[in-house]
């Protein structure tokens, strides 16, 4: 009941939808950087939505499946093959004993998630799988993979009636996730701060595209664009930042908090990502660019139901989909 | 609570309470007093609270809201009215009293790179340093920067030194640090600015611990001064 690392990608981690209860302590939500893919990746194998898979950024690791699983890969397109033989992201596919999986080319989005049904046995710490690197806790050992390591599941899962005998079975259905990520233009609503900018850099913030620059990761995401300015210098005092919140630094650029953001900061806030805006910055990948686009609370919190509508819609779908499969397969219904 | 209280929107699942624009232990003690009301009256969908200087920030699920306010209003003027709604029981309420901590530290040069120039810069003897640095109660005022990492102030108005203008790749854990008229505590190896001038043997986070933070906002904290010999003994595996 178990995959072994291959060989280990560049960082690739175990997320949940995030730790959360601890932030006053200065302990981060973290959990994945996209958490449409994170829930689909789960829909698609008959997981409860917030299971944690496993995050991967280019290059990703090669995976030995010990035991047969039911996985799905959501988020970026990676090429991945099974075996060498190319095989679909958001998509069910049964593997058996002893096959290989790899991503072998880019091709769209940043993160790939890779979920097994039934979950990765992973112990919890403050109620949450999801890895934090600093406290070296959570996931798979509070750590990145690494070459050697071997990750069990929680329950085996017997696939032969589905893989008679082959060695992976795509099954026939895909997740439609196309209005799941909104990549033209990213919404922002303003910030506590974006009034104290001159008429110039508002105009700017909105108007111009800003690159994402080499040095972004999970913490955050550094803009390399128009230099931005305040119009008084300004002494802000420090408080809560969320994923999301759009800073501007002492040298004019601007940086997007991401998943792994700190609790509080000082620096002027000029706009918040909203949460259904995330996931689709969570696919961009440095050299990439972006703009802005004013929007407002309703619109933003539109969009959140909308995307948690389709989520659930999706949920729906693929249980209906994927039971006779499973039902047949280990007895779950 | 003050007159002076603002509302703000801090992204579409969270909202920040801020009390006055100063830093001081008496507009803190209001922060925490609704910092703990709403830790004993949560509201459904509130998922974290995160108190700072002089604001109180909580972060929702607006999902979790909507489900219950419908189409007639967003969820974010659904918790700002609600906010609105509790502030009036705040002020009679007072803070938990403050959990009084001694936190040992050695000002051992070899564990402290800037207390020399930060008592030269001063006019100050590193004795004179050492002396001002234990004899002031501090206020834990918010914890952030890194999972535990205390912001505590004030600092005598002669040890108040800014960040250094570029900052250290490698700060060892335990580091005691001066920015400002803050000091702090740095929790982990990290990068950081912050004038050093000792070191705690103590675990400031500890992830093994149901609690793993040393300290928590509104403690009240004295620092004792030990020798490198009793900083070696005491240290934490």
């Amino acid at each position: 009941m178990s995959i072994h690392i291959i060989k280990a990608g560049l960082a690739d981690a175990f997320y949940d939808n995030g730790r959360y209860g601890y932030q006053h302590l200065g302990v981060n939500p973290g959990g994945t950087m996209d958490v449409a893919a994170l829930q689909t990746a789960n829909a698609l194998v008959w997981n409860p939505p917030n299971e944690a898979v496993l995050e991967m950024h280019f290059p990703a690791a090669t995976i030995h499946f010990n035991q047969p699983a039911l996985i799905a890969l959501t988020g970026a397109d990676f090429t991945a093959t099974i075996n060498q033989q190319p095989i679909p992201i958001n998509t069910p596919i049964a593997v058996s004993e002893g096959v290989e999986l790899k991503c072998t080319k880019p091709l769209s989005g940043a993160r790939t998630y890779l979920s097994v049904s039934g979950g990765f046995a992973l112990t919890p710490w403050l109620n949450s799988c999801s890895t934090n690197l600093v406290c070296q806790a959570g996931g798979f050992n509070g750590r990145t993979l690494q070459t050697g390591d071997v990750v069990n599941f929680k329950s085996p899962i017997n696939l032969s009636p589905i893989l008679t005998q082959k060695p992976f079975r795509i099954l026939p259905f895909r997740a439609s996730v196309h209005q799941l990520h909104h990549y033209q233009n990213i919404h922002i609503l303003p910030g506590n701060h974006y009034h104290f900018l001159t008429q110039q850099s508002q105009q700017n913030l909105l108007s111009q595209t800003f690159t994402i620059a080499a040095n972004s990761n999970r913490m955050g995401y550094r803009l390399h664009g128009t230099q931005l300015s305040l119009q008084h210098p300004t002494n802000i005092i420090s408080s809560a930042v969320t994923k999301g919140t759009i800073q501007l630094l002492p040298s004019g650029q601007l940086i997007i908090l991401m998943a792994d953001h700190q609790t509080t900061g000082g620096y002027p806030v000029v706009g918040h990502v909203p949460s259904a805006f995330v996931d689709a910055l969570a696919q961009c990948r440095p050299t990439q660019t972006i703009q802005f686009a004013l929007t407002d609370f309703a619109s933003a919190e539109a969009a959140l139901t909308s995307r948690h509508l389709h989520l659930l819609q999706l949920q729906n779908a693929c249980t209906f989909r994927i039971k006779p499969f499973l039902t047949n397969a280990n007895g779950r219904s | 609570m003050p007159n002076l209280v603002t509302i703000h929107p801090t992204n579409d699942h969270a909202l920040t309470i801020q009390l006055g624009d100063a830093i001081n232990p008496i507009t803190h003690q209001k922060i925490l007093s609704l910092f703990q009301y709403l830790q004993q009256h949560p509201f459904a969908g509130l998922i974290d609270i995160i108190p700072a200087y002089n604001t109180l920030t909580v972060v929702y699920d607006p999902i979790t809201i909507k489900n219950f306010t419908g189409k007639s209003q967003t969820a974010a003027h659904w918790v700002e009215t609600h906010i609105k709604s509790i502030l009036p029981n705040i002020g009679e309420q007072a803070a938990a009293a403050a959990r009084q901590l001694k936190v040992p530290v050695c000002y051992h040069p070899s564990l402290a790179p800037d207390i020399e120039a930060l008592a030269q810069q001063h006019n100050l003897t590193i004795r004179e340093v050492i002396h001002l640095h234990t004899t002031t109660t501090y206020n834990v005022y918010m914890l952030g920067f890194l999972p535990g990492f205390p912001y505590m102030a004030s600092v005598h108005e002669r040890l108040a030194t800014p960040r250094k203008p570029s900052p250290r790749k490698n700060v060892p854990a335990g580091s005691v640090g001066i920015a400002g008229n803050q000091t702090g505590i740095y929790p982990f190896a990290s990068p950081g600015g912050w004038q050093l001038i000792g070191q705690t043997p103590l675990t400031i986070f500890d992830a093994t611990k149901k609690q793993p933070a040393f300290f928590q906002p509104g403690d009240s904290v004295q620092f004792y001064a030990i020798t490198i010999d009793e900083f070696h003994q005491t240290r934490q595996p």
